[in-house]
């Protein structure tokens, strides 16, 4: 009755990259995640499902074919206006960069898209990157995305994404654009043997944007205006953690993008509620809250990449190329992933070596016993 | 079929709370346009439940939202895998997450009703898929949802409806009864696997109806002696109230619970 699927968003083969607070690297199978986690651990998710963003029709005044990307919005609960970009004719078997570019788009412009129609409010710094609003009423655009839309698809899948390919485990209010990736490595089985471990477990939900145009001018602006929520109950168990001074790890770059912006906005503490992350994480930002990450193995150049230089040096982040490269990483959205902690610069310049021994040291360390480790 | 298969009947005294027990909770309700479904989605709208239900037919389903505003009607079939994310999506849309799901779409197999070796293979096929598949698919597909609204401390429910068919051998009932006996089984192991999460699953029968489907079941029965759907609504409502209301345990310890 079912046909048997690819475990697309879980192949048993994934890998994981560790990289310990002293910068020590090694292999893992992904499936092991939970192990290098020790009780008491505070590990965030994101429970944004996945909007079928992907919206094929035809631009009125040229009548030429269109496919719009859903890309941003002001709050997570706004279905009327979108930031989107655009692009002419095709699909996803070309590449975004070898995509024909859309006809020429002017304030006014109608969009037909299926059974939705949409007005273009303005171009927003780009030529295919515009605001728009949809006509008709919250359900009348609620149906029309979730029969007409298609998830954003990637040139590198063998076969178009379904909708459930891109909802990870623990997916819930279908906010993102794109897939909140580093989810894939949850399952329900993970989270109940990390509760039985007593490491905790909290979401927050962060409308992930889009996370390449194919477009480098459009790239630059990358990573858009995100609105994210946090329940009281992450609030609160983020408090716990801190006030008991344990590990707070992200399960990817959304989690440490809204958790550092609402720890920046209020002096270190994360409150509850609903917020509109505008910064940009990079080498010179300081990580209040988050400790370690967990996230794809994202290619250099890209804003996800520019997050990690918050938590290693740039000399690590050198070698952890290096690894990838030679162990054959694959860095897109449904590819494998690198755990890191956070350097401790602090704790390494006032001692020389850090004091506190993790989880993953340790484990690093029976792996260079077994000399499985290649650094 | 009645409800004496729920084995912790509802206490008279809980009943004044029970009204309170909905206010503002997320509720969607698949097979919403008619016999139980229907009076579901108005039961749980009169005890200020925000309200979406599922349904195969637009003009029912906007037939129901003209009668019932306030309600948020969706149109899809549960029997289709590729209506699932289209239907959990627009419920999450409407709702903004959800603490109630209510799978009470059913299909009866073969109607008239037929012996098993005379049953098509298309007819079982389809009621698997309306009866088990689908709650299964759209439970799956929410769950993020209902475990995201345990978490931050509301009750999160889902309800699965079942029939003394899923327990005794009616000759006839093959299609039907034999769907509903998976369902009921699989209400139970998912209760017992995400109980510690604080996501409930029940399995409930709501006892002989007089609704559509039991028409085109006994077309010339005597509904005389059938529950009205308003009636057995009521009492479901209450049974889930109850539930809702019930102190979030501990452990995983459960008391003589577990319904139908």
């Amino acid at each position: 009755m079912i046909a048997a699927r690819l475990p697309i968003q879980r192949p048993s083969k994934a890998k994981l990259l560790v990289v310990d607070h002293r910068g020590n690297i090694g292999h893992r199978a992904r499936a092991e995640f939970a192990s290098l986690l020790r009780p008491g651990d505070l590990v965030v998710a994101n429970d944004a499902a996945t909007l079928p963003a992907s919206l094929s029709g035809r631009h009125v005044p040229s009548g030429r074919p269109v496919e719009v990307r859903l890309a941003g919005r002001g709050s997570l609960g706004d279905i009327v206006q979108f930031s989107a970009v655009v692009f002419g004719e095709g699909d996803f078997r070309t590449r975004t960069e070898d995509r024909p570019k859309p006809p020429t788009l002017n304030p006014g412009d109608r969009l037909e898209l299926g059974p939705l129609r949409a007005t273009i409010l303005c171009l927003l710094n780009h030529p295919r990157f515009i605001s728009l609003k949809f006509d008709g009423s919250r359900r009348e655009i609620w149906e029309g995305l979730a029969r007409h839309g298609l998830p954003i698809q990637y040139a590198h899948m063998p076969a178009p994404l379904a909708l459930w390919d891109t909802w990870t485990p623990i997916g819930g209010p279908p906010v993102a654009f794109e897939p909140p990736s580093a989810g894939f490595v949850l399952d329900w089985n993970m989270l109940a043997s990390m509760t039985a471990r007593t490491i905790r477990f909290g979401t927050i939900t962060h409308a992930a944007g889009i996370s390449s145009t194919g477009d480098a001018e459009l790239d630059a602006l990358l990573p858009f205006d995100e609105p994210y929520r946090i329940p009281r109950s992450t609030a609160l168990l983020i408090k716990q953690a801190r006030v008991r001074r344990e590990r707070i790890v992200a399960i990817g770059t959304t989690v440490v993008r809204a958790l550092e912006h609402a720890a920046a906005m209020f002096d270190g503490a994360v409150p509850a509620g609903e917020r509109l992350a505008t910064q940009t994480i990079g080498a010179a930002s300081r990580l209040r809250i988050v400790d370690a990450i967990l996230s794809g193995a994202h290619e250099r150049g890209g804003s996800h990449y520019e997050m990690l230089r918050a938590f290693v040096d740039d000399e690590t982040l050198d070698r952890i190329d290096r690894e990838l490269n030679a162990h054959l990483y694959r860095t897109h959205e449904f590819g494998d992933s690198v755990f890191l902690e956070r350097t401790d610069k602090r704790m390494r310049a006032v001692c020389g070596e850090p004091i506190m021994e993790t989880a993953a040291s340790a484990l690093l360390k029976e792996n260079e016993e077994e000399g499985d480790w290649s650094s | 079929m009645t409800m004496n298969h729920i084995t912790n009947p509802l206490p008279a005294s809980t009943e004044g709370h029970a009204g309170s027990a909905f206010a503002g909770l997320r509720v969607a309700i698949t097979g919403g346009t008619s016999g139980l479904g229907m009076a579901l989605v108005r039961e749980l709208l009169d005890r200020r439940a925000q309200v979406a239900f599922v349904a195969r037919r637009r003009d029912g389903v906007e037939r129901v939202v003209r009668e019932l505003p306030g309600t948020h009607g969706i149109v899809g079939d549960v029997s289709k895998k590729e209506d699932i994310h289209p239907i959990a999506v627009q419920i999450l849309g409407a709702l903004g997450g959800l603490d109630v799901l209510i799978n009470n779409a059913s299909d009866l197999g073969p109607t008239p009703l037929a012996l098993l070796a005379d049953t098509e293979c298309e007819d079982i096929e389809r009621a698997l898929a309306t009866n088990l598949l689908g709650p299964f698919r759209l439970t799956k597909a929410l769950l993020g949802s209902l475990a995201a609204s345990a978490r931050d401390g509301r009750r999160a429910v889902v309800v699965n409806i079942s029939s003394d068919a899923a327990i005794n051998a009616y000759p006839f009932w093959g299609a039907y009864g034999a769907s509903k006996a998976a369902l009921h089984h699989l209400s139970r192991i998912w209760d017992e696997e995400l109980v510690p999460g604080g996501v409930r699953v029940l399995s409930v029968d709501p006892g002989d109806m007089d609704t559509p489907l039991h028409a085109a079941a006994v077309p010339d029965g005597d509904r005389s002696a059938l529950k009205c759907p308003e009636a057995a609504a009521r009492e479901l409502a209450g049974t889930i109230a109850s539930v809702l209301l019930r102190r979030i345990p501990d452990s995983r310890a459960k008391s003589e619970e577990t319904l139908v």
